[in-house]
């Protein structure tokens, strides 16, 4: 029984292999037309109208996936060199960063790219650049703040602020960028100690998105928010009366004016290791950083253009120039684990 | 003839019965695959991330979580319980109505109803600014309570996961014979007496199957927790992935949710193993209690609470947001979108009820140790986040797709990239692993109540095991077969973070769409696709009720 049992399932088993062996060639051959896949953390609703706009011009097919920007990195990890993947999109530096120390992304390089990116904005290895820049600012009720009294983050650990701070959750990238800028800069013990007079100056416990701490300010809860600025610019031009009447409220102070900055973070890109057509892939990210893309970034989503060269929506001249933090954003993703340490020891919840 | 045929039995027995065990062994081990692929983290290093987590805030995730479960415990069993009560055993004005309505919270995501109370009840809100207004108050002038709280969450959860309890019960009640309740009215028990010391007990299966099913989708929920900014267990898992970058970590705090939970399971198997619950022979429905008077107010006033609470008002808050400007929020995919999450949910349910049915009656079968802990270990995917059970299938997936692909490379030169992963039946594999739990409890429940001595006549009469359950077991079930298909059916519809890590390009489905938005602070753009799902999620829900309608008409 056994023995005549044994060449047949060699046989079926030679000829499964041989049905995958050939679908596999097939299948590979069909992906070598024009298409690019992304793995994206901005959502589909952020970037889908850019790519778009990018198959329209060059006919190059493009496929999204969109999903938390570490989900998407341990994907690409486990996928390894069979990855579909040809770019990956973030929506922080330090997913950025992140993606690079798990070795998934190859380095790319051309002029376009290196002229359109500030230094600080792209990795030195030329493994990512930077696309659209976020500030996180602050938000203040005009007729209850002294701006002389309020100019740096660092401000808000003052035991005047008591009581009249409104921030979301630690959880937030964004936060947790926000306090490893502040690392890059300062010494621990500074940062921790700003961060316990800060955290006991909350109005009530973090909660919500951003727009929540903006309506908070609006309605009296407290006199100050941080949040990032494109959700202010969104909450202007909303459809929602409520939202609008809300912000038309309250002010934007840019922080750190003086010194060093206010603290930004970026959107970016990356070429994936696995990928094979490298050279489309870099396509489309200098497409990204072409100046009217740029101002698509600017005038849609409200974020600040990556090239000095574009000049941001009228919208967001009207907040005034600010200064930009230029430290190098890669320190935002080295600093976050750190970071995070240090919130959770302030009991930032 | 007899003796004949029952020689045929016991000589088929063996191998038959070897085939099912070995196939009740290679299922159970690979939708086990995600889940002790995570369990196996417990036996990798443990990073110092451990140290900072236990001197922070690890009390914080343990407590929070846990006094998350004992209040949505508390509220999915009193909300579910009276709701079942007063449905199956009472009548008064909208009965009907109410048994079928009072399903829909289910479909509601629970980060949906989450946003809704907290855009109507927050301290910025319509309710707050009017009373200001009206009173003359400012901050800090008057009391109000904080929607965005763990209280808030409690809430929340158990207005959206009653109808688990609610469904399982109520077909417990249904299925309890008349003639055990007026037994003991006639031996002169009160009706109180009577519903917590007869009802209830017989009940006592599928209460615990429903609120275990609430209690694990509790600990696995993220989107509502972050939301109202409460650290809970969860919370934990994606601070220390995301914040701190250890995935190592975070799957090893997953690995003891699990084992917290998997212990909880076999603590409530072991409790009640001694108990049998079985419903009679009769298929007389129960002869329900007419409520008059004040009676009958009270008992429509609370379904109508229930039902307006969990349903109507944030159902009508997104109606809201959806008028608000209903051109932007239509989409030309959003069609597309229905049917993916609509086919996605209508195979997973399929699916899980067949694997179920096959485990959750096999473990009838061959009753023992070894198959109630593989039927627990196999409902462990429920208890966690579907990001961690996504990872789960990743690895040995991802894994197999590249030792497939490094051995065609070696051999024959080619290269057959990735088979299973980033398929759609990826995906569909990992909802099972992670939903798999809520058929298997509900069909397990239901087999529960079909006495034993029913199968053995049936066997003693020459029926194989197949064509016994396909001819009276089945039959018997169809209430609880139903119910499993809906409750995945709808789960699946909620769906979200196993879907968005493990989706094939360019797929997206409608909880997807209306997460994007919601989590960009959109909320009323994300108001049409949630809206959808309810809709969808309304199909099963009157096909059940009409089924389940015509089954007590027909009897």
């Amino acid at each position: 029984m056994l023995t005549t049992h044994h060449p047949r399932r060699s046989c079926s088993r030679l000829a499964v292999m041989f049905v995958v062996a050939v679908s596999a060639a097939v299948m590979s051959a069909g992906t070598v037309a024009d298409t690019l896949n992304i793995y994206s953390a901005r959502q589909e609703a952020l970037i889908k109208p850019l790519l778009d706009r990018f198959s329209n011009e060059t006919g190059v097919e493009v496929n999204l996936v969109t999903g938390s920007g570490d989900a998407l990195i341990t994907r690409l990890t486990r996928e390894g060199r069979n990855s579909p993947a040809d770019v990956l999109l973030t929506s922080d530096a330090g997913r950025l960063y992140r993606a690079r120390q798990a070795g998934v992304l190859q380095p790319v390089s051309s002029d376009a790219l290196t002229a359109a990116v500030p230094e600080n904005l792209r990795s030195p290895d030329n493994l990512w650049y930077g696309l659209s820049v976020r500030a996180r600012v602050l938000i203040i009720a005009p007729e209850r703040v002294n701006t002389d009294e309020l100019q740096d983050y660092e401000d808000l650990a003052d035991p005047q602020w008591k009581g009249r701070i409104c921030v979301r959750s630690s959880g937030n990238i964004y936060n947790q960028s926000l306090v490893a800028g502040m690392l890059a800069q300062k010494d621990r013990a500074q940062t921790q100690a700003w961060l316990d007079g800060f955290v006991r100056n909350f109005a009530r416990p973090p909660q919500g998105g951003d727009r929540d701490q903006i309506k908070a300010v609006a309605a009296g809860q407290c006199d100050v928010a941080l949040v990032n600025s494109y959700y202010f610019g969104a909450m202007l031009q909303s459809d929602n009366e409520e939202e609008r009447r809300a912000a038309e409220q309250v002010e934007l102070l840019w922080p750190n004016q003086s010194n060093r900055g206010v603290h930004i973070n970026i959107s970016g890109a990356g070429v994936i290791r696995a990928s094979e057509q490298p050279d489309l892939a870099r396509e489309l990210i200098e497409f990204l950083v072409r100046e009217d893309s740029q101002q698509w970034y600017a005038e849609t989503n409200n974020e600040y253009p990556v090239r000095d060269s574009v000049s941001p929506s009228r919208l967001l001249q009207s907040w005034g120039d600010f200064k930009a933090d230029d430290l190098d954003v890669s320190e935002l993703g080295r600093l976050n684990a750190q970071a995070v340490m240090a919130m959770d020891r302030a009991n930032w919840k | 003839m007899e003796i004949a045929a029952g020689a045929e039995l016991t000589a088929k027995k063996p191998r038959r019965i070897s085939l099912w065990r070995g196939g009740m062994l290679v299922t159970s081990l690979v939708i086990a695959l995600p889940v002790l692929v995570i369990i196996g983290s417990l036996f990798g290093d443990y990073s110092p991330a451990w140290e900072h987590l236990i001197e922070t805030v690890l009390g914080d995730y343990v407590v929070n979580s846990l006094l998350l479960m004992l209040g949505v415990g508390a509220g999915t069993l009193l909300l579910g319980v009276s709701a079942a009560w007063l449905t199956a055993m009472c009548d008064f004005p909208g009965r009907r109505f109410f048994s079928w309505a009072l399903l829909l919270p289910m479909a509601m995501p629970a980060y949906i109803i989450a946003y809704t109370y907290t855009g109507m009840l927050d301290y910025a809100g319509p309710v707050q600014s009017l009373l200001r207004d009206t009173f003359g108050w400012r901050y800090g002038d008057y009391w109000f309570p904080e929607i965005r709280s763990l209280g808030g969450a409690v809430c929340m959860l158990s207005l959206v996961l009653y109808p688990y309890t609610y469904l399982l019960v109520r077909v417990a009640f249904q299925e309890q014979s008349t003639a055990v309740l007026e037994a003991s009215r006639s031996l002169g028990k009160t009706l109180p007496a009577t519903f917590f010391r007869v009802a209830l007990p017989l009940a006592r299966p599928a209460i615990a199957a429903g609120v275990s099913l609430a209690l694990m989708e509790t600990l696995a929920d993220y989107g509502t927790v972050s939301y109202f900014g409460v650290s809970a267990f969860t919370t934990g898992i994606f601070r220390t992935w995301y914040g701190l970058g250890e995935l190592q970590t975070a799957a090893q705090l997953a690995a003891f949710l699990m084992l917290f939970v998997f212990i909880l399971f076999i603590l409530e198997r072991q409790s009640r193993r001694r108990l049998r619950f079985y419903r009679t022979g009769t298929r007389q429905p129960p002869r329900r209690i007419v409520l008059r008077g004040w009676r009958a107010i009270t008992a429509a006033g609370l379904a109508s609470a229930i039902l307006i609470a969990g349903f109507l008002l944030p159902a009508s808050q997104l109606t809201v947001w959806v008028l608000q400007d209903p051109l932007r929020a239509a989409e030309p995919a959003f069609l597309q979108l229905a049917g993916n999450s609509f086919l996605l949910a209508a195979i997973a349910a399929a699916c899980c009820l067949l694997l179920a049915l096959f485990l959750g009656y096999g473990k009838r079968l061959f009753p023992g140790f070894a198959q109630t802990t593989a039927n627990g270990v196999v409902s462990m995917g429920y208890a966690v986040p579907g990001t961690v059970i996504a990872v789960g299938v990743l690895i040995p997936f991802t894994w197999f797709d590249n030792v497939v692909d490094g051995w065609l490379r070696q051999t024959m030169g080619v290269s057959s990239g990735l088979l299973l992963s980033g398929t759609l039946g990826a995906l569909v594999f990992a909802y099972v692993v992670r939903f798999l739990s809520v058929s298997l409890q509900t069909v397990e429940s239901g087999l529960a109540r079909i006495r034993p001595s029913i199968d053995e006549s049936a066997r003693s009469l020459g029926y194989a095991p197949l064509s016994l359950l396909q001819r009276i077991h089945i039959p018997m079930l169809r209430g609880s077969l139903l119910t499993a298909l809906l409750l995945v059916f709808v789960d699946v519809l909620k769906e979200l973070p196993t879907t968005l890590i493990l989706r094939p390009f360019n797929f997206n489905t409608l909880a997807v769409r209306a997460h994007e938005l919601a989590s960009d602070e959109r909320l009323a753009d994300a108001a049409l696709p949630a809206l959808a799902i309810v809709l969808i999620g309304l199909l099963p829900v009157i096909l059940l009720t009409r089924n389940l309608a015509s089954d007590n008409a027909a009897s």
